[in-house]
């Protein structure tokens, strides 16, 4: 239990997917104008994340282990988490349809968010961890926790972007940095900032 | 072989003015992570514009058979082949260098190129301007991965390629007047150096038009 809560609180921080890793960025950069729609897009991002992850981290212990199929594990991953997006498309838009307006757009985006699939590369990677080392996955708990603290913290790291952007909107850029390059450079800073809880230790 | 003006600009217009990652803005994730050396990022480079020209010339010969609806499974699944594909490639004759790439490897699958690539040139046009356009966008991301990773492994550790191009006896430990730059090796500064390179970029072709 003390595991997996450390386990969640570093993969928010520490291990943020976008200022740790860059995963999911395309989207992340793409996405982040309004903090109403990267709302949405960042609650899409951790529920996928919070089915997908377990998924396969179930399919690489029982099934692809045994059968020391491991190299197949990118195509099975990419076909679960493409399967896995519909499902849940088709699942919210008939019981929630107001959620499926909200959602709508961003969900067929997820299946190609590199954010869902490096989720499940790191587990994969992780499960052959020490399970005494903090960044060990050693059940499916600790899969659970792994997937929502990525989701979270993808979740903060796109709205504090979108409102850094929505502010932006007011200042004087200069003009071949307006958009893209300011908010790269934007980014970076706040990965900087984020630098500081690497030496976080739970 | 004399190349016809669209030909040209299939393939050398993503390297400049059409450049993926800096104009289209895919394929970030990688060209951030994969940048701290040089050997890495080349090998990536390599890596992605074979896939790219590959999964472009299949996927342009299955265009007419793949029904509209699944497309992006199929797309997926096809990339995905080609991506084990390299990875084991890879792990059998750079074992060091796959080992540095890590997960970065499996997420060519869901790097955005590849994807906009298909849906935008591949599912429309014909096999060999599919694979110029491939290959000439891999190579335009080869590019900027290229130019990150020389200003990173040059200011971060001053080497290139591993071997050394700062001399060591300026470094300050051995009396002289020069320290490498930590910042470069960290995650944040790879952001800057793009938004610096798009910087450079837009405000170069803007006086070009």
């Amino acid at each position: 239990m003390e595991h997996a809560l450390s386990l969640f609180v570093r993969s928010i921080f520490a291990d943020n997917m976008i200022f740790a890793f860059f995963l999911g960025m395309c989207s992340y950069l793409a996405v982040s104008k309004t903090v109403k729609t990267s709302l949405g897009l960042g609650v899409a991002v951790t529920f996928v994340l919070l089915i997908t992850l377990p998924v396969n981290y179930l399919l690489q212990v029982y099934v692809l282990n045994p059968l020391n199929l491991g190299y197949l594990s990118f195509i099975l991953f990419i076909a679960v988490i493409a399967a896995i997006v519909q499902i849940v498309e088709m699942v919210v838009e008939k019981f929630s349809p107001s959620l499926y307006a909200s959602l709508g757009i961003f969900l067929p985006l997820i299946a190609v968010n590199c954010a869902i699939m490096g989720g499940s590369l790191f587990m994969q990677q992780r499960i052959l961890l020490d399970p005494e080392n903090v960044k060990a996955i050693a059940n499916i708990g600790d899969a659970f926790a792994y997937a929502l603290g990525s989701g979270l913290g993808w979740l903060v790291a796109i709205c504090c972007l979108a409102g850094i952007r929505e502010k932006m909107e007011y200042n004087d850029v200069p003009k071949p940095l307006q958009g893209l390059g300011i908010t790269f450079i934007v980014v970076g800073l706040m990965a900087m900032a984020f630098m500081c809880f690497s030496g976080l230790n739970i | 072989m004399a190349l016809s003006q669209k030909t040209k600009e299939t393939l050398l217009g993503p390297l400049n003015a059409n450049n993926p990652v800096v104009v289209q803005v895919l394929g970030i994730c990688s060209a951030l992570a994969v940048t701290v050396q040089l050997k890495p990022a080349l090998v990536m480079g390599v890596a992605v514009t074979i896939i790219v020209a590959m999964s472009n010339v299949i996927i342009s010969l299955l265009r007419n058979t793949i029904p509209m609806r699944i497309r992006i499974i199929v797309q997926l699944v096809v990339v995905a082949a080609l991506v084990t594909l390299v990875s084991e490639v890879l792990k059998a004759f750079a074992y060091d260098v796959a080992m540095q790439l890590s997960v970065y490897i499996g997420l060519i699958i869901t790097n955005c190129i590849l994807m906009g690539r298909l849906e935008a040139f591949a599912m429309t046009n014909k096999v060999w301007d599919s694979f110029l356009d491939g290959l000439g966008n891999g190579l335009g991301y080869a590019a900027i991965l290229i130019i990150v990773a020389f200003f990173r492994e040059l200011f971060g550790a001053g080497t290139l390629l591993g071997f050394r191009v700062i001399p060591e006896s300026w470094y300050v430990a051995n009396g002289g007047f020069y320290e490498n730059c930590g910042m470069m090796m960290m995650p944040a500064m790879a952001l800057i150096i793009v938004g610096g390179i798009i910087w450079a970029h837009r405000a170069i072709n803007k006086e070009e038009k």
